[in-house]
C-alpha cells in the first residue's frame, strides 16, 4: 500500500516535471518532490523572473503561485498544500525593509516561525516548511534557494499522509 | 407508543457534557417532554440498542449525537442513527470537529496504549496487558470493539444534516434550535451549523479593543487581566479572534481567554491556522524593525517562547476537523 503510493507518486511527479506522458517505467528515476512556492510579486517573483531571463537553470520541482505580498500568506494555504499532496512549501518574500507594503514581510515571518512550531507536532520536518528572502535583483539566489530546498525535500521522501 | 415526534440521543468519545447541556435547558425540558417522545439516550434512559435496531427506517425524527469516532462500537452507532433517524445533528464540538478526544492524533493508538495502560503513575499492570479486540478467557471469547488509530468527526463517517457547536453547546442555543423546530419554519439548508452565529466571538465580548501590539504572550497563570481591555491586547492567547460567536462571550467575561470552543467562524477551513495568522498579525513589529535575518528569527522566536504547545491550543477542539486531521505517519 505504502509502496503503490510511493511508486504512483514518482510517476505523477514526473509527468508534471517533464511532461512527459510516454514514459512508462520509474524503476530509474529517483523520487521528484511536489513543492509549491508563493512568492512575492515585488521581489521574489521577479527574482525568479530574473533567473528565467538569465537562462539559470534550475530543477522544475516548484510550482510557482505569485501572491501580492508574502504577508497575503494564510496559513491556511501552507496546511490546504501539504494535505492536497505536496512535499514541500517556500514563502519567498522581500528582505526586511524592502515591502512594498511596508510590513508584510515581517507578518509574513512571524506566521512562519508560529507555522513551524505547529508543523513539528504534526509530526512535518522544519526543511519542508521553508522561508527566505530573495530580492527582485537576486536570480543566482534565488536558484540556490529553490536547489537547496528540492534537495533537502528529496533527502526527507515523500510526505507520508 | 405515543404519537409525538421521536428525539433521541447518543454518545460516542465524549464525557457526557452534552447531556448535562442538554438537562440545563432546565424546566424547559418539560416544554421538549410534552413536544416530543424523548425515546433514547444511554446517559438518562434504559432503552437498548436492540429497539432502536426494530424500529423503522428514519423513524427517529431528530437524533442529538455527540462524541467523536473513536471506536468500532462509535461507528456501528453512528451508521445505525443516521439510517433511523430523519434528521441527523452532530451535537457539540466532539461529533462536530473531534474536541478534546482528537488531540490524541497527534499521537498513534500504540503511543496511546503505552501512556495510558503502561506508564501512567496511578497504573498497575504488571503483565503489561494491553487491550485487544478478542480476548480468551475461563468464561469464554471476549469481544471488545476496536479502538481506531485516529479519531474521526461523525461527518467523516455519516452523512449529518446540521452541526451545533460547543463544548458543551449553550442550553438556550440548544432551546432555540428546538424552538424552531417546533415553530414550524423552515429548517436552514442542510449541512448548517445551527444554533450559533457566523461571526467571531470578539462580535459578542465588549472588551475594549484598540490596535493590537503584542510583545509578549503569557500564559493564563502568569498575570491578573485589566477587566476591561481586550485579553488578546494584554498578551494573553484568547481563541475568540478565531471562533465562532454564539456562547455570549461568557469566559472573556470572567477574565478567562476564550479556547475555542464555537470551533471556527463560518468560511474558515481550519481554526489553528487562522490564529497563528491572527498572532503573527499582532505580535509587535518594531522591536524586529531594522534587525539582521537572523536576529529577527531569534526575537520573534523569544516571543513565542510562552507558547509552548500551539498545536493542543489553537486545535484544542477543532483537530480531527482541521487540514490535517492528524499527525502524518512516521
Amino acid at each position: 500500500m505504502q509502496n503503490s503510493f510511493f511508486i504512483k507518486k514518482k510517476e505523477n511527479s514526473n509527468a508534471d516535471a517533464f511532461n512527459s506522458g510516454t514514459k512508462k517505467s520509474c524503476e530509474t528515476v529517483s523520487f521528484e518532490p511536489k513543492i509549491i512556492g508563493f512568492l512575492c510579486n515585488w521581489c521574489s517573483y521577479a527574482g525568479a523572473d530574473k533567473a528565467g531571463t538569465a537562462q539559470k537553470p534550475y530543477p522544475p520541482n516548484v510550482s510557482v503561485i505569485r501572491v501580492m505580498c508574502s504577508g497575503r500568506i494564510d496559513p491556511q494555504f501552507i496546511l490546504d498544500a501539504f494535505q492536497k499532496g505536496a512535499d514541500g512549501v517556500m514563502v519567498l518574500a522581500c528582505h526586511p525593509g524592502d515591502c512594498h507594503y511596508k510590513e508584510g514581510n515581517y507578518r509574513a515571518v512571524q506566521r512562519y516561525r508560529l507555522l513551524l512550531k505547529l508543523l513539528k507536532q504534526f509530526g512535518i520536518e522544519a526543511e519542508r516548511c521553508r522561508f527566505d528572502y530573495v530580492s527582485a535583483g537576486e536570480g543566482d539566489r534565488f536558484v540556490s534557494v529553490i536547489n537547496e530546498t528540492v534537495k533537502a525535500v528529496k533527502k526527507l521522501g515523500p510526505l507520508k499522509r | 407508543m405515543t404519537g409525538k415526534p421521536k428525539i433521541s440521543m447518543y454518545w460516542a468519545a465524549s464525557c457526557g457534557g452534552c447531556e448535562i447541556a442538554l438537562v440545563n435547558i432546565n424546566e424547559k425540558i418539560i416544554d421538549l417532554d410534552a413536544n416530543f417522545d424523548f425515546m433514547f439516550c444511554p446517559c438518562l434512559l434504559d432503552t437498548k440498542k436492540q429497539e432502536i435496531k426494530e424500529l423503522p427506517d428514519e423513524s427517529i425524527f431528530i437524533t442529538f449525537f455527540n462524541g467523536g469516532i473513536r471506536t468500532e462500537e462509535n461507528e456501528e452507532m453512528a451508521h445505525l442513527l443516521r439510517k433511523k433517524s430523519k434528521i441527523l445533528i452532530a451535537f457539540g464540538s466532539c461529533a462536530y470537529e473531534g474536541c478534546i478526544p482528537a488531540l490524541a492524533n497527534l499521537s498513534s493508538r500504540e503511543e496511546l496504549f503505552k501512556t495510558v495502560y503502561l506508564d501512567n503513575p496511578s497504573i498497575d499492570n504488571p503483565h503489561g496487558i494491553l487491550p485487544v479486540p478478542e480476548s480468551d478467557v475461563a468464561e469464554g471469547e471476549l469481544e471488545i470493539p476496536l479502538f481506531y488509530d485516529t479519531l474521526r468527526t461523525l461527518s467523516q463517517v455519516v452523512d449529518v444534516d446540521y452541526f451545533i457547536p460547543g463544548c458543551p453547546p449553550e442550553p438556550k442555543q440548544i432551546w432555540k434550535v428546538v424552538e424552531l423546530v417546533l415553530s414550524g419554519a423552515s429548517l436552514p439548508p442542510k449541512k448548517s451549523v445551527i444554533g450559533a452565529g457566523k461571526s467571531s466571538v470578539c462580535e459578542e465580548c465588549d472588551r475594549k479593543k484598540s490596535e493590537k501590539m503584542v510583545e509578549k504572550f503569557f500564559r493564563n497563570y502568569e498575570i491578573i487581566p485589566e477587566k476591561e481591555k481586550c485579553l488578546l491586547e494584554q498578551g494573553l492567547i484568547c481563541m475568540g479572534i478565531a471562533t465562532r460567536d454564539g456562547c455570549g462571550a461568557l469566559c472573556p467575561k470572567v477574565n478567562m481567554p476564550c479556547t475555542g470552543c464555537y470551533g471556527p467562524p463560518e468560511g474558515v477551513l481550519d481554526q489553528g491556522a487562522k490564529m497563528v495568522s491572527a498572532l503573527g498579525s499582532i505580535i509587535d513589529i518594531s522591536d524586529i524593525k531594522g534587525l539582521s535575518e537572523e536576529k529577527i528569527i531569534e526575537k520573534i522566536n523569544s516571543t513565542i517562547e510562552s507558547i509552548p504547545d500551539p498545536a493542543g491550543l489553537f486545535y484544542k477542539y477543532s483537530l480531527a476537523d482541521s487540514l490535517l486531521k492528524r499527525r502524518v505517519a512516521q
